[in-house]
Protein backbone atom coordinates (compact mmCIF):
# COMPACT_ATOMS: atom_id res chain seq x y z
CA UNK A 1 0.00 0.00 0.00
CA UNK A 2 2.88 2.73 1.02
CA UNK A 3 4.78 1.78 -2.10
CA UNK A 4 1.30 2.30 -4.59
CA UNK A 5 0.79 5.99 -2.52
CA UNK A 6 4.77 6.42 -3.22
CA UNK A 7 4.75 5.26 -7.01
CA UNK A 8 1.68 8.10 -7.17
CA UNK A 9 3.51 10.96 -7.04
CA UNK A 10 4.41 12.19 -9.77
CA UNK A 11 7.87 13.49 -10.37
CA UNK A 12 8.96 11.90 -7.17
CA UNK A 13 12.88 10.58 -7.33
CA UNK A 14 13.47 7.18 -6.50
CA UNK A 15 17.00 7.94 -4.62
CA UNK A 16 17.55 10.61 -2.54
CA UNK A 17 20.18 12.85 -5.19
CA UNK A 18 21.05 15.62 -2.52
CA UNK A 19 21.52 12.65 0.15
CA UNK A 20 23.37 11.28 -2.20
CA UNK A 21 25.57 13.59 -3.65
CA UNK A 22 26.45 15.16 0.03
CA UNK A 23 28.33 11.55 0.49
CA UNK A 24 30.25 12.59 -3.03
CA UNK A 25 33.02 15.19 -2.33
CA UNK A 26 34.41 15.88 -5.77
CA UNK A 27 30.61 17.23 -6.70
CA UNK A 28 31.75 19.82 -4.36
CA UNK A 29 34.06 21.41 -6.34
CA UNK A 30 33.52 23.72 -9.15
CA UNK A 31 35.00 23.70 -12.42
CA UNK A 32 35.84 27.34 -14.13
CA UNK A 33 33.20 28.56 -11.40
CA UNK A 34 30.70 26.41 -12.34
CA UNK A 35 28.81 23.63 -10.88
CA UNK A 36 30.57 20.48 -11.86
CA UNK A 37 28.11 18.58 -13.92
CA UNK A 38 29.43 14.70 -13.78
CA UNK A 39 28.22 12.87 -17.00
CA UNK A 40 31.07 10.30 -17.74
CA UNK A 41 30.04 7.92 -15.10
CA UNK A 42 29.84 4.97 -17.96
CA UNK A 43 33.88 5.68 -18.05
CA UNK A 44 34.68 5.47 -14.46
CA UNK A 45 31.88 6.91 -11.59
CA UNK A 46 32.85 8.82 -9.17
CA UNK A 47 33.64 7.79 -5.11
CA UNK A 48 31.57 8.40 -2.37
CA UNK A 49 33.29 9.21 0.73
CA UNK A 50 32.73 6.11 2.21
CA UNK A 51 34.79 4.18 -0.28
CA UNK A 52 37.69 6.62 -0.09
CA UNK A 53 37.67 6.57 3.40
CA UNK A 54 37.38 2.57 3.52
CA UNK A 55 40.91 2.86 1.30
CA UNK A 56 42.76 5.05 3.50
CA UNK A 57 41.45 3.28 6.17
CA UNK A 58 43.21 0.17 5.04
CA UNK A 59 46.67 1.83 4.25
CA UNK A 60 46.73 3.79 7.65
CA UNK A 61 45.52 1.25 10.42
CA UNK A 62 46.05 -1.92 9.07
CA UNK A 63 47.81 -2.63 5.53
CA UNK A 64 49.84 -5.99 5.10
CA UNK A 65 50.01 -8.72 2.62
CA UNK A 66 47.06 -11.19 2.19
CA UNK A 67 47.42 -14.85 3.15
CA UNK A 68 50.53 -14.93 4.50
CA UNK A 69 51.56 -12.88 7.35
CA UNK A 70 50.97 -14.56 10.76
CA UNK A 71 50.75 -11.43 12.99
CA UNK A 72 47.49 -9.03 13.93
CA UNK A 73 47.80 -6.66 10.91
CA UNK A 74 47.87 -9.69 8.38
CA UNK A 75 44.51 -10.94 10.04
CA UNK A 76 42.77 -8.10 9.33
CA UNK A 77 43.55 -7.27 5.78
CA UNK A 78 43.09 -11.09 4.92
CA UNK A 79 39.84 -10.77 6.70
CA UNK A 80 38.92 -7.46 5.24
CA UNK A 81 40.58 -8.60 1.45
CA UNK A 82 38.02 -12.06 1.50
CA UNK A 83 35.03 -10.22 3.41
CA UNK A 84 34.87 -7.97 -0.01
CA UNK A 85 34.89 -11.40 -2.18
CA UNK A 86 31.74 -12.52 -0.26
CA UNK A 87 29.88 -9.21 -0.63
CA UNK A 88 30.36 -8.98 -4.11
CA UNK A 89 29.51 -12.67 -4.23
CA UNK A 90 26.37 -11.47 -2.39
CA UNK A 91 26.00 -8.86 -5.29
CA UNK A 92 25.78 -10.99 -8.09
CA UNK A 93 24.14 -14.01 -6.13
CA UNK A 94 27.02 -16.33 -6.91
CA UNK A 95 26.58 -19.73 -5.20
CA UNK A 96 29.87 -19.23 -3.51
CA UNK A 97 32.71 -16.69 -3.07
CA UNK A 98 35.42 -19.25 -4.34
CA UNK A 99 33.38 -18.46 -7.62
CA UNK A 100 34.93 -14.66 -7.82
CA UNK A 101 38.62 -13.95 -8.81
CA UNK A 102 39.87 -10.29 -8.04
CA UNK A 103 41.37 -8.82 -11.27
CA UNK A 104 42.58 -5.75 -11.99
CA UNK A 105 39.74 -4.60 -14.66
CA UNK A 106 37.02 -6.24 -16.80
CA UNK A 107 39.75 -6.29 -19.40
CA UNK A 108 42.00 -8.47 -17.51
CA UNK A 109 39.16 -10.70 -16.29
CA UNK A 110 37.86 -11.40 -20.33
CA UNK A 111 41.98 -11.92 -20.98
CA UNK A 112 42.03 -14.55 -18.41
CA UNK A 113 39.05 -16.26 -20.04
CA UNK A 114 40.16 -15.79 -23.15
CA UNK A 115 43.50 -17.06 -22.41
CA UNK A 116 43.01 -19.44 -19.84
CA UNK A 117 39.58 -21.13 -20.88
CA UNK A 118 40.16 -20.58 -25.04
CA UNK A 119 43.74 -20.30 -25.78
CA UNK A 120 45.22 -22.60 -23.39
CA UNK A 121 42.37 -24.67 -22.74
CA UNK A 122 39.36 -26.02 -24.97
CA UNK A 123 39.68 -24.78 -27.87
CA UNK A 124 40.75 -26.21 -31.30
CA UNK A 125 41.12 -24.75 -34.42
CA UNK A 126 38.13 -24.50 -36.23
CA UNK A 127 35.96 -24.11 -33.35
CA UNK A 128 33.61 -21.15 -33.50
CA UNK A 129 33.62 -17.99 -31.21
CA UNK A 130 30.11 -16.02 -31.59
CA UNK A 131 30.50 -12.62 -30.55
CA UNK A 132 27.91 -9.20 -31.29
CA UNK A 133 28.78 -5.75 -33.31
CA UNK A 134 28.45 -3.98 -30.33
CA UNK A 135 31.20 -5.29 -27.80
CA UNK A 136 33.94 -3.32 -26.05
CA UNK A 137 37.36 -3.54 -27.42
CA UNK A 138 38.09 -5.67 -24.59
CA UNK A 139 35.71 -7.70 -25.98
CA UNK A 140 36.17 -8.20 -29.11
CA UNK A 141 40.99 -8.22 -29.31
CA UNK A 142 40.83 -11.32 -26.34
CA UNK A 143 39.15 -13.22 -29.17
CA UNK A 144 41.44 -12.24 -31.89
CA UNK A 145 44.47 -13.71 -29.43
CA UNK A 146 42.27 -17.09 -29.48
CA UNK A 147 41.90 -16.87 -33.16
CA UNK A 148 44.99 -15.96 -34.56
CA UNK A 149 46.92 -18.50 -32.21
CA UNK A 150 44.53 -21.34 -32.23
CA UNK A 151 42.86 -21.02 -35.77
CA UNK A 152 39.23 -20.49 -33.99
CA UNK A 153 36.67 -18.68 -36.08
CA UNK A 154 34.99 -15.48 -34.94
CA UNK A 155 31.52 -14.81 -35.75
CA UNK A 156 29.98 -11.33 -34.68
CA UNK A 157 25.65 -10.79 -33.96
CA UNK A 158 24.82 -7.96 -35.52
CA UNK A 159 22.98 -5.12 -34.64
CA UNK A 160 19.71 -3.91 -35.60
CA UNK A 161 19.26 -0.22 -36.50
CA UNK A 162 17.14 0.76 -33.28
CA UNK A 163 20.46 -0.69 -31.26
CA UNK A 164 18.98 -4.26 -30.36
CA UNK A 165 21.05 -7.04 -31.11
CA UNK A 166 19.60 -9.67 -34.28
CA UNK A 167 18.92 -12.18 -32.31
CA UNK A 168 17.33 -14.59 -35.30
CA UNK A 169 20.91 -13.92 -36.46
CA UNK A 170 22.10 -15.38 -33.74
CA UNK A 171 20.01 -18.54 -33.90
CA UNK A 172 21.54 -19.17 -37.32
CA UNK A 173 25.09 -18.40 -36.43
CA UNK A 174 24.58 -20.80 -33.48
CA UNK A 175 26.36 -24.39 -34.88
CA UNK A 176 27.88 -27.43 -33.14
CA UNK A 177 31.09 -25.96 -33.22
CA UNK A 178 30.31 -23.02 -31.65
CA UNK A 179 32.53 -23.31 -28.28
CA UNK A 180 31.89 -19.58 -27.10
CA UNK A 181 29.47 -17.26 -27.08
CA UNK A 182 30.66 -13.99 -25.73
CA UNK A 183 28.58 -10.70 -25.12
CA UNK A 184 27.85 -7.40 -23.68
CA UNK A 185 25.10 -7.38 -21.01
CA UNK A 186 24.63 -3.73 -21.49
CA UNK A 187 26.24 -1.54 -24.44
CA UNK A 188 28.54 1.42 -23.36
CA UNK A 189 27.24 3.31 -26.42
CA UNK A 190 23.68 2.69 -26.90
CA UNK A 191 22.58 1.68 -23.66
CA UNK A 192 21.62 -1.48 -25.48
CA UNK A 193 20.61 -4.46 -22.12
CA UNK A 194 20.60 -7.36 -24.06
CA UNK A 195 18.28 -10.71 -22.94
CA UNK A 196 22.04 -12.67 -21.68
CA UNK A 197 19.16 -15.22 -19.99
CA UNK A 198 17.73 -15.99 -23.45
CA UNK A 199 21.31 -15.66 -25.24
CA UNK A 200 22.79 -18.16 -22.51
CA UNK A 201 19.91 -20.45 -23.33
CA UNK A 202 20.22 -21.07 -26.81
CA UNK A 203 24.30 -21.18 -26.45
CA UNK A 204 23.57 -23.95 -23.78
CA UNK A 205 21.50 -25.82 -25.82
CA UNK A 206 24.67 -26.05 -28.71
CA UNK A 207 26.95 -27.01 -25.75
CA UNK A 208 28.70 -23.82 -25.82
CA UNK A 209 29.77 -21.47 -22.58
CA UNK A 210 28.50 -18.13 -22.14
CA UNK A 211 31.12 -15.03 -21.68
CA UNK A 212 29.14 -12.13 -19.87
CA UNK A 213 30.56 -8.54 -20.08
CA UNK A 214 29.24 -7.01 -17.00
CA UNK A 215 30.86 -3.52 -16.97
CA UNK A 216 27.82 -1.28 -17.59
CA UNK A 217 25.36 -3.44 -16.29
CA UNK A 218 26.48 -4.58 -12.46
CA UNK A 219 26.60 -0.43 -11.34
CA UNK A 220 23.07 -0.06 -12.82
CA UNK A 221 20.77 -2.86 -12.39
CA UNK A 222 20.59 -6.09 -10.10
CA UNK A 223 22.69 -9.15 -11.40
CA UNK A 224 22.07 -12.69 -10.91
CA UNK A 225 24.43 -14.56 -12.29
CA UNK A 226 22.38 -17.94 -11.29
CA UNK A 227 19.55 -16.79 -13.15
CA UNK A 228 21.38 -15.65 -16.34
CA UNK A 229 22.65 -19.07 -16.01
CA UNK A 230 25.98 -17.00 -17.13
CA UNK A 231 29.17 -18.90 -17.27
CA UNK A 232 31.59 -16.28 -17.00
CA UNK A 233 31.05 -13.17 -16.13
CA UNK A 234 33.41 -9.77 -16.14
CA UNK A 235 33.31 -6.05 -14.03
CA UNK A 236 35.01 -3.75 -12.90
CA UNK A 237 34.80 -2.03 -9.89
CA UNK A 238 35.80 1.65 -11.05
CA UNK A 239 32.40 1.93 -12.75
CA UNK A 240 30.49 1.35 -9.59
CA UNK A 241 31.65 3.56 -7.10
CA UNK A 242 34.79 1.37 -6.09
CA UNK A 243 39.01 2.04 -6.92
CA UNK A 244 40.32 1.93 -10.45
CA UNK A 245 42.49 -1.04 -10.75
CA UNK A 246 40.16 -3.81 -9.56
CA UNK A 247 37.80 -6.31 -11.45
CA UNK A 248 35.96 -9.19 -10.89
CA UNK A 249 35.82 -12.60 -12.88
CA UNK A 250 33.17 -14.51 -11.83
CA UNK A 251 33.52 -18.51 -13.66
CA UNK A 252 30.94 -21.25 -12.14
CA UNK A 253 33.31 -23.51 -10.04
CA UNK A 254 33.60 -26.31 -12.61
CA UNK A 255 34.48 -23.93 -15.48
CA UNK A 256 37.42 -21.86 -12.86
CA UNK A 257 38.51 -25.37 -12.32
CA UNK A 258 39.02 -25.66 -16.18
CA UNK A 259 40.55 -22.58 -16.38
CA UNK A 260 44.20 -21.95 -16.87
CA UNK A 261 45.95 -18.83 -14.84
CA UNK A 262 46.88 -15.66 -16.73
CA UNK A 263 49.54 -14.57 -14.64
CA UNK A 264 52.33 -16.93 -13.33
CA UNK A 265 53.55 -16.08 -9.73
CA UNK A 266 53.15 -15.44 -6.08
CA UNK A 267 50.19 -16.58 -4.44
CA UNK A 268 48.71 -18.65 -7.48
CA UNK A 269 50.36 -21.48 -6.74
CA UNK A 270 50.46 -24.60 -4.17
CA UNK A 271 53.81 -25.74 -5.14
CA UNK A 272 56.69 -24.64 -6.69
CA UNK A 273 59.96 -26.83 -8.23
CA UNK A 274 62.53 -25.77 -10.79
CA UNK A 275 60.70 -26.37 -14.27
CA UNK A 276 57.27 -26.87 -12.64
CA UNK A 277 54.54 -25.94 -10.29
CA UNK A 278 51.12 -26.70 -9.01
CA UNK A 279 48.16 -24.21 -9.00
CA UNK A 280 47.20 -23.06 -5.99
CA UNK A 281 42.97 -23.69 -5.61
CA UNK A 282 40.29 -21.53 -7.19
CA UNK A 283 40.13 -18.79 -7.21
CA UNK A 284 43.63 -17.86 -5.83
CA UNK A 285 45.02 -19.19 -8.70
CA UNK A 286 43.75 -16.24 -10.51
CA UNK A 287 45.39 -13.77 -8.43
CA UNK A 288 49.15 -13.91 -8.89
CA UNK A 289 51.17 -11.14 -7.23
CA UNK A 290 50.48 -9.34 -4.55
CA UNK A 291 46.62 -8.10 -5.05
CA UNK A 292 44.85 -4.90 -5.06
CA UNK A 293 43.66 -5.07 -1.54
CA UNK A 294 43.12 -1.97 -0.95
CA UNK A 295 41.10 -1.96 -4.09
CA UNK A 296 39.25 -4.77 -3.57
CA UNK A 297 38.14 -3.58 0.47
CA UNK A 298 36.93 -0.22 -1.40
CA UNK A 299 35.11 -2.75 -4.06
CA UNK A 300 33.46 -4.34 -0.69
CA UNK A 301 32.21 -0.86 0.75
CA UNK A 302 30.88 0.57 -2.47
CA UNK A 303 28.88 -2.71 -2.73
CA UNK A 304 27.90 -2.15 0.51
CA UNK A 305 26.89 1.73 -1.05
CA UNK A 306 24.90 0.00 -3.61
CA UNK A 307 23.02 -2.61 -1.79
CA UNK A 308 21.81 -0.03 1.12
CA UNK A 309 20.34 2.08 -1.64
CA UNK A 310 19.20 -0.75 -3.44
CA UNK A 311 19.62 -2.09 -6.63
CA UNK A 312 16.56 -2.26 -8.09
CA UNK A 313 15.82 1.84 -6.88
CA UNK A 314 18.95 2.56 -8.56
CA UNK A 315 18.05 1.11 -12.26
CA UNK A 316 14.50 2.57 -11.60
CA UNK A 317 16.01 6.45 -11.00
CA UNK A 318 17.85 5.55 -13.96
CA UNK A 319 15.13 4.92 -16.23
CA UNK A 320 13.57 8.06 -14.75
CA UNK A 321 16.74 10.03 -15.85
CA UNK A 322 16.79 8.63 -19.10
CA UNK A 323 13.54 9.24 -20.15
CA UNK A 324 13.44 12.36 -18.76
CA UNK A 325 16.71 12.66 -21.07
CA UNK A 326 15.19 11.47 -24.00
CA UNK A 327 12.19 13.02 -24.23
CA UNK A 328 14.87 16.45 -24.03
CA UNK A 329 16.51 15.16 -26.64
CA UNK A 330 13.85 14.49 -28.70
CA UNK A 331 12.67 18.06 -29.04
CA UNK A 332 16.27 19.56 -29.83
CA UNK A 333 16.18 19.51 -34.01
CA UNK A 334 19.71 18.83 -35.70
CA UNK A 335 20.31 15.97 -32.66
CA UNK A 336 20.47 12.51 -32.71
CA UNK A 337 20.46 9.85 -30.10
CA UNK A 338 21.55 6.27 -30.42
CA UNK A 339 20.12 2.91 -29.40
CA UNK A 340 16.85 1.88 -28.05
CA UNK A 341 13.67 4.39 -27.15
CA UNK A 342 12.13 2.29 -24.46
CA UNK A 343 14.24 2.97 -21.14
CA UNK A 344 12.87 -0.99 -20.01
CA UNK A 345 15.36 -1.59 -22.66
CA UNK A 346 18.48 0.39 -22.11
CA UNK A 347 20.35 2.16 -19.48
CA UNK A 348 21.19 5.42 -18.74
CA UNK A 349 23.65 5.79 -21.48
CA UNK A 350 22.74 8.19 -24.57
CA UNK A 351 25.11 8.55 -27.60
CA UNK A 352 24.34 11.50 -29.54
CA UNK A 353 25.28 13.80 -32.75
CA UNK A 354 24.71 17.25 -33.06
CA UNK A 355 24.46 18.15 -36.69
CA UNK A 356 27.40 20.60 -38.23
CA UNK A 357 29.55 20.00 -34.68
CA UNK A 358 32.26 17.08 -34.00
CA UNK A 359 31.76 15.25 -30.90
CA UNK A 360 35.00 16.40 -29.81
CA UNK A 361 34.04 19.88 -30.34
CA UNK A 362 30.79 19.37 -28.19
CA UNK A 363 32.52 18.04 -25.32
CA UNK A 364 34.92 20.86 -25.48
CA UNK A 365 32.09 23.35 -25.38
CA UNK A 366 30.34 21.50 -22.55
CA UNK A 367 33.42 21.29 -20.91
CA UNK A 368 33.69 25.26 -20.73
CA UNK A 369 29.95 24.66 -19.00
CA UNK A 370 31.57 22.20 -16.31
CA UNK A 371 29.94 19.46 -17.97
CA UNK A 372 31.84 16.10 -18.44
CA UNK A 373 30.33 13.94 -21.30
CA UNK A 374 32.68 11.45 -23.27
CA UNK A 375 33.16 11.81 -27.20
CA UNK A 376 35.46 9.78 -29.77
CA UNK A 377 34.22 5.82 -30.68
CA UNK A 378 33.78 4.96 -26.69
CA UNK A 379 36.35 1.30 -27.71
CA UNK A 380 34.10 0.30 -29.51
CA UNK A 381 34.97 0.89 -33.20
CA UNK A 382 33.01 -1.98 -34.82
CA UNK A 383 30.00 -0.65 -33.64
CA UNK A 384 30.55 3.11 -34.90
CA UNK A 385 31.21 1.31 -38.36
CA UNK A 386 27.95 -0.43 -37.93
CA UNK A 387 26.49 2.87 -38.08
CA UNK A 388 28.76 5.05 -40.32
CA UNK A 389 29.82 7.12 -37.40
CA UNK A 390 33.41 8.07 -36.96
CA UNK A 391 32.32 9.35 -33.00
CA UNK A 392 29.83 10.17 -31.10
CA UNK A 393 29.18 12.48 -27.70
CA UNK A 394 28.03 10.44 -24.70
CA UNK A 395 26.09 11.33 -21.69
CA UNK A 396 25.47 8.72 -19.13
CA UNK A 397 23.79 8.79 -15.86
CA UNK A 398 24.39 7.90 -12.32
CA UNK A 399 22.73 7.65 -8.42
CA UNK A 400 24.11 11.13 -8.28
CA UNK A 401 22.88 12.74 -10.81
CA UNK A 402 19.07 14.32 -10.57
CA UNK A 403 17.44 15.93 -13.40
CA UNK A 404 18.76 19.65 -13.50
CA UNK A 405 21.86 17.46 -14.66
CA UNK A 406 19.85 16.88 -17.42
CA UNK A 407 18.76 20.57 -17.80
CA UNK A 408 22.28 21.98 -17.94
CA UNK A 409 23.24 19.23 -20.52
CA UNK A 410 20.46 20.15 -22.97
CA UNK A 411 21.32 24.10 -22.42
CA UNK A 412 24.96 23.11 -23.30
CA UNK A 413 23.82 21.32 -26.41
CA UNK A 414 22.02 24.60 -27.28
CA UNK A 415 25.24 26.56 -26.54
CA UNK A 416 27.19 24.41 -29.28
CA UNK A 417 24.50 24.78 -31.60
CA UNK A 418 24.71 28.53 -31.30
CA UNK A 419 28.41 28.51 -31.88
CA UNK A 420 28.25 26.35 -34.53
CA UNK A 421 25.38 27.89 -36.39
CA UNK B 1 31.93 34.77 -23.25
CA UNK B 2 33.95 32.03 -20.88
CA UNK B 3 37.86 31.64 -21.47
CA UNK B 4 38.12 28.37 -23.44
CA UNK B 5 35.44 29.65 -25.83
CA UNK B 6 38.58 31.47 -27.11
CA UNK B 7 39.17 28.02 -29.01
CA UNK B 8 36.02 28.44 -31.09
CA UNK B 9 37.14 31.71 -32.25
CA UNK B 10 36.37 32.97 -35.86
CA UNK B 11 39.28 32.24 -37.94
CA UNK B 12 38.52 28.69 -36.76
CA UNK B 13 34.89 28.26 -37.55
CA UNK B 14 35.52 30.70 -40.27
CA UNK B 15 37.80 27.94 -42.15
CA UNK B 16 36.10 24.94 -40.03
CA UNK B 17 32.88 25.81 -42.22
CA UNK B 18 34.37 26.79 -45.05
CA UNK B 19 37.78 25.12 -45.40
CA UNK B 20 40.22 26.21 -48.38
CA UNK B 21 41.84 23.83 -51.00
CA UNK B 22 39.29 20.84 -49.76
CA UNK B 23 39.38 18.10 -52.11
CA UNK B 24 41.09 15.54 -54.29
CA UNK B 25 43.96 17.29 -56.68
CA UNK B 26 44.28 15.48 -59.92
CA UNK B 27 48.17 15.57 -60.96
CA UNK B 28 49.10 15.23 -57.37
CA UNK B 29 52.93 14.14 -56.64
CA UNK B 30 53.00 13.55 -53.07
CA UNK B 31 50.24 12.56 -50.76
CA UNK B 32 49.82 11.13 -47.40
CA UNK B 33 46.85 10.47 -45.10
CA UNK B 34 46.71 9.91 -41.33
CA UNK B 35 44.27 9.83 -38.64
CA UNK B 36 43.88 10.68 -35.17
CA UNK B 37 42.90 7.50 -32.95
CA UNK B 38 41.63 9.59 -30.31
CA UNK B 39 38.92 11.31 -31.87
CA UNK B 40 39.13 9.26 -35.25
CA UNK B 41 40.21 12.73 -37.07
CA UNK B 42 41.47 11.81 -40.51
CA UNK B 43 43.15 14.56 -43.16
CA UNK B 44 44.69 13.64 -46.06
CA UNK B 45 46.91 16.18 -48.26
CA UNK B 46 47.56 15.88 -51.68
CA UNK B 47 50.64 17.86 -53.38
CA UNK B 48 51.93 19.26 -56.52
CA UNK B 49 55.56 20.07 -57.06
CA UNK B 50 56.38 21.66 -59.80
CA UNK B 51 60.03 21.40 -61.58
CA UNK B 52 61.64 23.81 -59.37
CA UNK B 53 60.93 22.14 -56.37
CA UNK B 54 57.98 23.98 -55.41
CA UNK B 55 54.71 23.44 -54.00
CA UNK B 56 52.46 24.53 -57.05
CA UNK B 57 49.02 23.41 -55.56
CA UNK B 58 47.81 21.50 -52.64
CA UNK B 59 44.45 20.39 -51.21
CA UNK B 60 43.44 18.45 -48.15
CA UNK B 61 40.36 15.89 -47.36
CA UNK B 62 39.06 14.73 -44.34
CA UNK B 63 36.43 15.00 -41.63
CA UNK B 64 36.86 15.46 -37.64
CA UNK B 65 36.77 17.94 -34.70
CA UNK B 66 36.77 21.75 -36.48
CA UNK B 67 40.50 22.07 -34.81
CA UNK B 68 41.68 19.35 -37.04
CA UNK B 69 39.91 20.75 -39.96
CA UNK B 70 40.66 24.56 -39.00
CA UNK B 71 44.46 23.46 -39.06
CA UNK B 72 44.19 21.54 -42.33
CA UNK B 73 42.67 23.95 -44.18
CA UNK B 74 44.74 26.83 -42.83
CA UNK B 75 48.12 24.47 -43.44
CA UNK B 76 47.55 24.65 -47.05
CA UNK B 77 47.34 28.18 -47.15
CA UNK B 78 50.34 28.34 -45.60
CA UNK B 79 52.48 25.59 -47.80
CA UNK B 80 50.48 26.87 -51.47
CA UNK B 81 53.49 28.18 -53.45
CA UNK B 82 56.02 27.42 -50.59
CA UNK B 83 59.65 25.45 -51.67
CA UNK B 84 59.75 21.78 -50.41
CA UNK B 85 62.93 23.72 -48.45
CA UNK B 86 60.48 25.69 -46.62
CA UNK B 87 57.64 23.10 -45.96
CA UNK B 88 59.61 20.80 -44.76
CA UNK B 89 60.71 23.10 -41.83
CA UNK B 90 57.82 24.29 -41.18
CA UNK B 91 57.10 23.40 -37.48
CA UNK B 92 54.95 23.36 -35.10
CA UNK B 93 54.60 27.05 -33.63
CA UNK B 94 53.92 28.03 -37.32
CA UNK B 95 50.95 26.27 -37.02
CA UNK B 96 49.91 26.95 -33.58
CA UNK B 97 50.54 30.21 -34.27
CA UNK B 98 48.41 30.48 -37.21
CA UNK B 99 45.70 28.80 -35.31
CA UNK B 100 45.66 31.65 -32.16
CA UNK B 101 44.36 29.81 -29.89
CA UNK B 102 44.65 27.81 -26.33
CA UNK B 103 45.20 24.31 -26.92
CA UNK B 104 45.26 21.23 -23.96
CA UNK B 105 47.38 18.55 -24.51
CA UNK B 106 44.75 16.80 -25.76
CA UNK B 107 44.04 18.80 -28.23
CA UNK B 108 47.27 19.55 -29.24
CA UNK B 109 47.01 16.17 -31.33
CA UNK B 110 44.11 17.36 -33.18
CA UNK B 111 45.66 20.87 -33.83
CA UNK B 112 49.15 19.08 -35.39
CA UNK B 113 47.73 15.99 -37.64
CA UNK B 114 47.70 18.25 -40.60
CA UNK B 115 51.44 19.10 -40.11
CA UNK B 116 51.94 15.06 -38.79
CA UNK B 117 50.72 14.23 -42.33
CA UNK B 118 52.51 16.89 -44.72
CA UNK B 119 55.77 15.70 -42.52
CA UNK B 120 54.85 11.99 -44.16
CA UNK B 121 54.19 13.34 -47.72
CA UNK B 122 56.90 15.09 -47.89
CA UNK B 123 59.14 12.15 -46.19
CA UNK B 124 61.11 10.13 -46.46
CA UNK B 125 61.76 9.77 -42.73
CA UNK B 126 60.12 12.79 -41.11
CA UNK B 127 60.78 13.40 -37.64
CA UNK B 128 57.50 14.74 -36.19
CA UNK B 129 58.65 14.45 -32.72
CA UNK B 130 59.23 18.02 -32.68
Amino acid sequence: MARKDRMAKPAKMLLNVPAIQADFPILKRTVRDKRLVYLDSAATSQKPKQVIEATSDYYARYNANVHRAIYELGEESTREYEGAREKVADFIHAKAASEIAFTKSTTESINVIAYGYGLKGKIQKGDEILGTVMEHHSNHVPWHFVKDHKGAVLKYVDVADDGTLQLEQYDDLLTRHTKIVTVTLCSNVLGTINPVKEIAKRAHEVGAVCVVDAAQAAPHMPIDVQSLDADFLAFSGHKMLGPTGIGVLYGKAELLEETEPLLGGGEMIREVHLGWAKWNDVPYKFEGGTPNIAGAIGLGVAVDYLTKLGMDAVRAHEMEVTQYALEKFDRLKGVTTYGPKDVKKRAGVVSFTIEGAHPHDIASILDVEGICIRSGHHCAQPLMERFDLPATARASFYIYNGLDDVDALIAGIKRVQEVFA
Amino acid sequence: MAVSYEMYQEQILDHYKHPRNKGSLAGATKNARDTNPLCGDEVVLHLKVDGSDRIADVRFEGQGCAISQASASMLTTIVKGMSLGDATALDRDAILKKLGIPLSAVRLKCALLSLHVLKVALGPKPDVSK
